[in-house]
């Protein structure tokens, strides 16, 4: 007969500790949130009307929410992208009251009584916008993550009238970065756009 | 990022009156938002004062009085800067990128923070980021560090390219406090050097706010330039730069102006170089004898010495152009 490996004993404590120790995590987590809600402010929820591509929306977000992640997270308008999320890149570039800033860097409470324009809001219907139709005939993007936010530059850099020289355009289109490289594509769509 | 009270003020008063030390005031955001992601600033209330400050930009008296509300691109647009102060217009566009500018407030620019790596890496020690805890980059990555007026405390330097040429041109920093008494704060004495308390960047004492900055008449609008050198051609921190500003009259030089960014924890001057200018008429060997006296003397860290001739030659450049180049197209 072979002696049997554990014993009673052995299976019943063991249980008793496994119970103890899942139970453990909740408890954990109930004392994190106690210490949580001492240590740290009360997280502050506020209600927002916030116009963008000229519809009213009416949400409730988090005081911490950045314009992008508002647009991204509670309206889906995924259309303008999260790259570095600290201003370097350029890639959630929204317009603002018809000026180009950067959605990551925004607070969405600061935005109520202005107008956002998105990428989504550029085409008129069916009808690409002009920089859109230009990036495509100039191949001015190769795989489009940074398109969005390089468009929205374009069309303000545009209207601001510095499109003199391919040295100008370079100079303010410099806080869009592109990692394929399409800078030539997307300087020429600039020029073509600029000089219809 | 920390959960934070979210308040919009409607006036410098009632945002002077409803801030505690823990609150912080917020303007256009492009600083302190990107502090607040990396837990670096850690305030429990925001207070927006973007509504609630003076943006006009307008002449007064002999002078010209900017809102600390104005943004960044509006002093590259306003017809009273280009005519009379071009340098602060060009200064401004030689920093940050175009959407940036849009964003960023006068006062959140002469308030913004160090770019040292150090302060940014939490992992690592700073003086600036945690009073006492040492500094990172002395001995550490100097490239980008001071050399001028630092010390063993702190090494950084002050990343504003508009402050610069406030610096060159004496502007003045209108404040006003919880009291509700206005002062005028001179430029030179706005910003500091690290001393013992490295984690105050200025001497804006605590409960005030910035209303204005004031920028005195002045001869400097023909003959000036701002020469900004950098990592990349555009969009990056300034290694050196270098605001010059001249006024000529019968072919010799009446009064200069040299100021510096990217050398010490405050936009730098260099008197004795600008003295040297006066009276004297442009030449190449002048303004070499005047970048000499800029670098005269400048003890860098191990780590950038190349920035000493690079001023150097920069502070030449930048005089230079002052009388040659043709002003680029605002």
């Amino acid at each position: 007969m072979t002696k049997h490996q554990y014993s009673r004993r052995f299976f019943l404590r063991s249980s008793v500790a496994f119970t103890a120790l899942a139970a453990l995590p909740a408890g954990v987590k109930a004392f994190y949130v106690d210490v949580e809600n001492v240590v740290l402010p009360p997280k502050q929820t506020l209600p927002l009307k916030i116009k963008v591509n000229k519809r009213e929306y009416e949400v409730l977000a988090d005081s911490r929410t950045t314009l992008l992640d508002l647009l991204r997270e509670n309206l889906g308008l995924t259309g303008s992208k999260k790259g570095c999320d600290h201003g370097q890149c350029g890639a959630c570039t929204v317009h603002i009251n018809g000026e180009r800033v950067l959605s990551c860097l925004t607070l969405a409470a600061m935005v109520p009584g202005q107008e956002v324009t998105t990428i989504e809001g550029l085409a008129e219907g069916n009808e690409l916008h002009p920089m859109q139709q230009a990036f495509i005939e100039c191949d001015g993007f190769q795989c489009g993550y940074c398109t969005p936010g390089q468009i929205m530059a374009a069309v303000a850099c545009v209207k601001e009238g510095r499109t003199g020289s391919v040295e100008e355009i370079k100079e303010f289109m410099s806080g869009n970065l592109c990692r394929c490289g399409a800078y030539n594509g997307i300087v020429q769509s600039i020029q073509k756009v600029a000089a219809q | 990022m920390r959960p934070f009270a979210f308040q919009k003020m409607n006036n410098a008063a009632e945002a002077l009156k409803d801030k505690k030390a823990e609150a912080q005031f917020i303007a256009g955001g492009t600083n302190l938002v990107d502090l607040m992601k990396k837990h670096i600033a850690q305030p429990e209330a925001l207070l927006d004062v973007s509504s609630a400050l003076p943006k006009d930009i307008a002449v007064s008296g002999r002078g010209l009085l900017i809102g600390v509300m104005a943004r960044n691109t509006d002093l590259t647009l306003n017809k009273d800067i280009l005519a009379r102060y071009p340098l602060v217009a060009r200064a401004v566009l030689a920093g940050a990128s175009p959407q940036i500018r849009n964003m960023a407030s006068v006062g959140g620019n002469l308030l913004q923070r160090t770019r040292c790596p150090y302060f940014y890496d939490v992992s690592t020690p700073c003086n600036k980021r945690k009073p006492n805890s040492g500094c990172g980059a002395l001995h550490g990555a100097e490239r980008m560090s001071a050399i001028v007026g630092y010390n063993a405390q702190c090494v950084t330097v002050h990343p504003s390219d508009l402050c610069v040429a406030l610096a060159a041109l004496d502007a003045e920093v209108k404040i006003m406090t919880r009291e509700k008494k206005e002062k005028s704060i001179s430029f030179r004495d706005f910003h500091k050097l690290p001393e013992a308390t490295p984690w105050k960047d200025n001497t804006l004492p605590e409960n005030a706010l910035i209303t204005h900055v004031y920028i005195p008449e002045n001869p400097f609008h023909q003959h000036f330039a701002y020469l900004k050198l950098r990592d990349r051609t555009s969009y990056a921190f300034a290694l050196v730069s270098v605001a010059a500003a001249l006024h000529l009259e019968n072919g010799k030089i009446t009064a200069a102006r040299l100021a510096s960014g990217g050398v010490a924890h405050k936009p730098w001057r260099w008197y004795e170089a600008e003295e040297f200018l006066k009276g004297k008429a442009p030449s190449a060997e002048v303004f070499a004898g005047a970048a000499e006296r800029v670098v005269k003397g400048i003890k860098p860290l191990a780590g950038n010495a190349f920035k000493v001739p690079m001023l150097k030659g920069a502070v030449e450049t930048a005089l230079e152009n002052c009388i040659t180049q043709e002003s680029y197209k605002q």
